[in-house]
């Protein structure tokens, strides 16, 4: 248990050593205001001239286009949405100790969190790799990490979603190989790649290539997947961490949408047919704090997508219409202070993502702002999920806030101003034009400030952080560590793959890979061949980067 | 503190951690409180954060870490400008840094303060106005 020195005045003070400064003279909460967390002011009533809707052509049936009501017929009467915990840390062995612990506890996906070295392309042995390895995910060097960590696991028995998205390519092919010898078929696996490199570019910056040739390798997981494994989703369009990043629930929406637009226009491109590959494609949205207005936005996202999809795509595959998406809590809404809290909020967002009809959900653990979770913060956080689903009631009935006069105005508010972003985006010449403008990256650090600014201004209020404060605050909730050892022992293990594979066999796959990087070639067979060979991950990823380069960001503030 | 000469801070993202949402935010505060500011971008290594700041001849090094990586990191910084003559730079930082370490950082003298999540911009800024001027002295 650790304490925090205070001042007297109640005042939180920060981890500083010179002493703290007070910020609070009168409590916050006697100046409210009403706006949203995105700063949008809602009026004290709405009724019906607010909420203008024709049922049929903008709510439709469940399962029915426009899908503003959720993309299945029955919802969660037919099948709750998948709970699926986010997992991964130091090495393969005790994040697959994590999974079994969660399929034990009725989890019913895996979703996979890789350490910072794998998400950026390099092995633990790589200088950059110093201090990181096993630390926020787990440590993923080559196909013998990945089969250690789905040990025990049958892959056509679970769906898995990775969050990899720089070297998604890779790691996807080392999934696939990873299933090939356990001997399941391709066609049987489920489950879900990030793959969104534009969000990465705009938001969370775990980039590798350059735009062209990233896109390159998305359409070709989209062509290859068409194919060989049918059932998985090849790209989850995130505004996860465009939301994280300081975005406000429009422009979250937005740039999402946004993406998506393009990676069709990609596919398309490409010469591949429309519904060859949209059916795939999966959306993975943040939520937030303002229960109405995530709400709208989940509504709001499935009727744009599929109006696109149907109107300017020529989509005629049904399921192509429809928006898919996963949903996990908002991170950055948690707080350092009294974390305990955290539970609480967890709760009311995952409700909001329920109440939007999200097909899975991820809870955020009480302590995920102060380190990775124990064992015991996610199982609360899983429970907060089967609470919802099994207690609440509200999965009885379909999209049981329809036809209210504040969602449905908030509904068609964020439609519209959506488009007004698609036009702005349109102006600037496209998405990728746009992310070398700095453009999205200017309105999330704006956004990002204006939100600070009214948390210091007392505009908005934080419980325990600038109002409610706690006097004497102490943490006494367990932090999981992670042993620096496992660093070591990664390292270790690397080095003796290294000395006991078929090196031949590596430096020939690379080859290859290398020759068909500079040609047109679909990429993923070859890759799959630098897997099975055991090339690593950073040898890979390194082989393409002397074709295609790397990518550098001219960073505004 | 000498009249009309600006703090000058220069602020760095080492490591792999793209996490850049709050160190904008910090130094959009300090550039608004009338410093100036240098910020290196992302995935840089401490040679090259130690370097600019010796480059820049700042007062203030501030390193934003949310990737766990901080018990290496900062150290690694840390060193670098003792080695080079820079220790009179103030070192100081935030990020997800769980209670333990900040106790554990603070105590063995390798950064002077922490900001972890939750701190106000406003206290970050006199902190540092408060510090550089007691450097001054």
């Amino acid at each position: 248990m650790t304490k925090k020195p205070v001042d007297t005045c109640g005042c939180r003070p920060a981890g500083v050593t010179g002493g703290s400064v007070c910020t609070t003279q009168k409590p916050l909460r006697e100046n409210r205001k009403f706006v949203t967390v995105s700063g949008v002011p809602i009026k004290e009533l709405y009724g019906p001239e607010d909420a203008q809707i024709d049922p049929e052509q903008d709510l439709g049936l469940p399962g029915e286009y426009p899908f503003t009501r959720g993309v299945q017929k029955n919802m969660y009467r037919g099948r709750l949405w998948t709970m699926r915990q986010f997992a991964g840390f130091a090495t393969a062995k005790e994040t697959n100790e994590r999974y079994r612990f969660l399929l034990a506890n009725g989890q019913t996906g895996l979703s996979v969190a890789f350490d910072m070295p794998t998400l950026m392309g390099y092995d633990s042995d790589h200088s950059f790799s110093e201090g990181e390895v096993g630390r926020c995910g787990v440590a993923i060097d080559s196909l013998a990490d990945m089969e250690r960590l789905f040990e025990g696991i049958p892959l056509d028995q679970v769906s898995t979603s990775m969050t990899i998205n720089g070297p998604a390519a890779v790691i996807w092919a080392m999934y696939l190989v990873a299933a090939e010898k356990q001997g399941v078929s391709l066609k049987d696996l489920r489950g879900t790649i990030q793959n969104d490199i534009l969000k990465e570019y705009i938001a969370q910056k775990a980039w590798i290539f350059p735009p062209k040739p990233h896109m390159r390798l998305i359409t070709d997981i989209f062509a290859f997947a068409s194919k060989e494994v049918p059932q998985w989703n090849t790209v989850s369009i995130s505004g996860y961490h465009i939301r994280e990043a300081g975005s406000t629930a429009v422009q979250e929406l937005a740039f999402t949408l946004a993406d998506g637009f393009a990676y069709v226009e990609a596919g398309i491109e490409a010469g591949l047919d429309v519904d060859e590959f949209a059916p795939r494609l999966s959306f993975f949205f943040n939520s937030h704090m303002d229960f109405f207005e995530e709400i709208a936005k989940y509504r709001a996202a499935r009727r744009i997508w599929a109006r696109y999809m149907k109107e300017k795509y020529r989509a005629k595959d049904p399921r192509s219409w429809k928006m898919r998406f996963h949903t996990q809590t908002a991170g950055c809404s948690l707080t350092a202070q009294q974390p305990e809290n955290n539970i609480v909020r967890t709760a009311l967002e995952a409700l909001a993502a329920v109440l939007g009809g999200t097909q899975s959900l991820h809870t955020n653990s009480m302590d995920e702002v102060l380190a990775l979770p124990t064992e015991k913060a996610v199982k609360i956080a899983l429970r907060t999920q089967q609470i919802i689903a099994y207690e609440s009631g509200v999965v009885n009935t379909i999209d049981p806030l329809a036809g209210s006069y504040f969602v449905e105005a908030l509904t068609n508010q964020m439609e519209a101003e959506a488009e007004a972003y698609f036009r702005e985006i349109e102006k600037r010449g496209g998405v990728l034009a746009a992310i070398e403008q700095g453009y999205f990256q200017q309105e999330l650090a704006d956004a990002a400030y204006r939100y600070q600014q009214a948390i210091e201004s007392g505009e908005r209020i934080i419980v325990g952080v600038n109002d409610f404060v706690e006097e004497n605050e102490s943490l006494d909730i367990e932090i999981l560590k992670i042993d620096p050892q496992i660093e070591i022992e990664q390292i270790k293990n690397l080095t003796r793959l290294k000395e006991t594979r078929d090196n031949e066999q590596v430096a020939v796959t690379l080859k290859a890979l290398k020759e068909g990087a500079q040609g047109t070639a679909n990429l993923i067979p070859l890759i799959m061949d630098c897997v099975r060979a055991y090339a690593t991950l950073g040898e890979i990823v390194g082989v393409m980067k002397e074709v295609f380069g790397e990518y550098r960001e001219r960073p505004v503030f | 503190m000498q009249q009309g000469k600006r703090i000058r801070v220069l602020l760095g993202k080492p490591g792999l951690d793209g996490h850049d949402r709050g160190i904008k935010v910090v130094a959009r505060a300090l550039r608004d409180a009338g410093m100036e500011v240098i910020y290196t971008g992302l995935h840089q290594t401490a040679e090259s954060i130690v370097a600019a700041a010796i480059q820049e001849d700042v007062d203030v090094v501030g390193l934003s870490i949310l990737s766990g990586a901080h018990m290496t990191l900062f150290p690694k910084v840390a060193k670098l400008l003792r080695e080079q003559g820079a220790e009179n730079m103030i070192l100081i930082g935030g990020g997800t840094i769980p209670q333990d370490d900040v106790d554990q950082l603070l105590a063995e003298g390798w950064v002077e303060a922490l900001f972890t999540p939750g701190t106000p911009t406003s206290e970050l800024v006199e902190w540092i106005q408060k510090r550089v001027a007691e450097k001054q002295d």
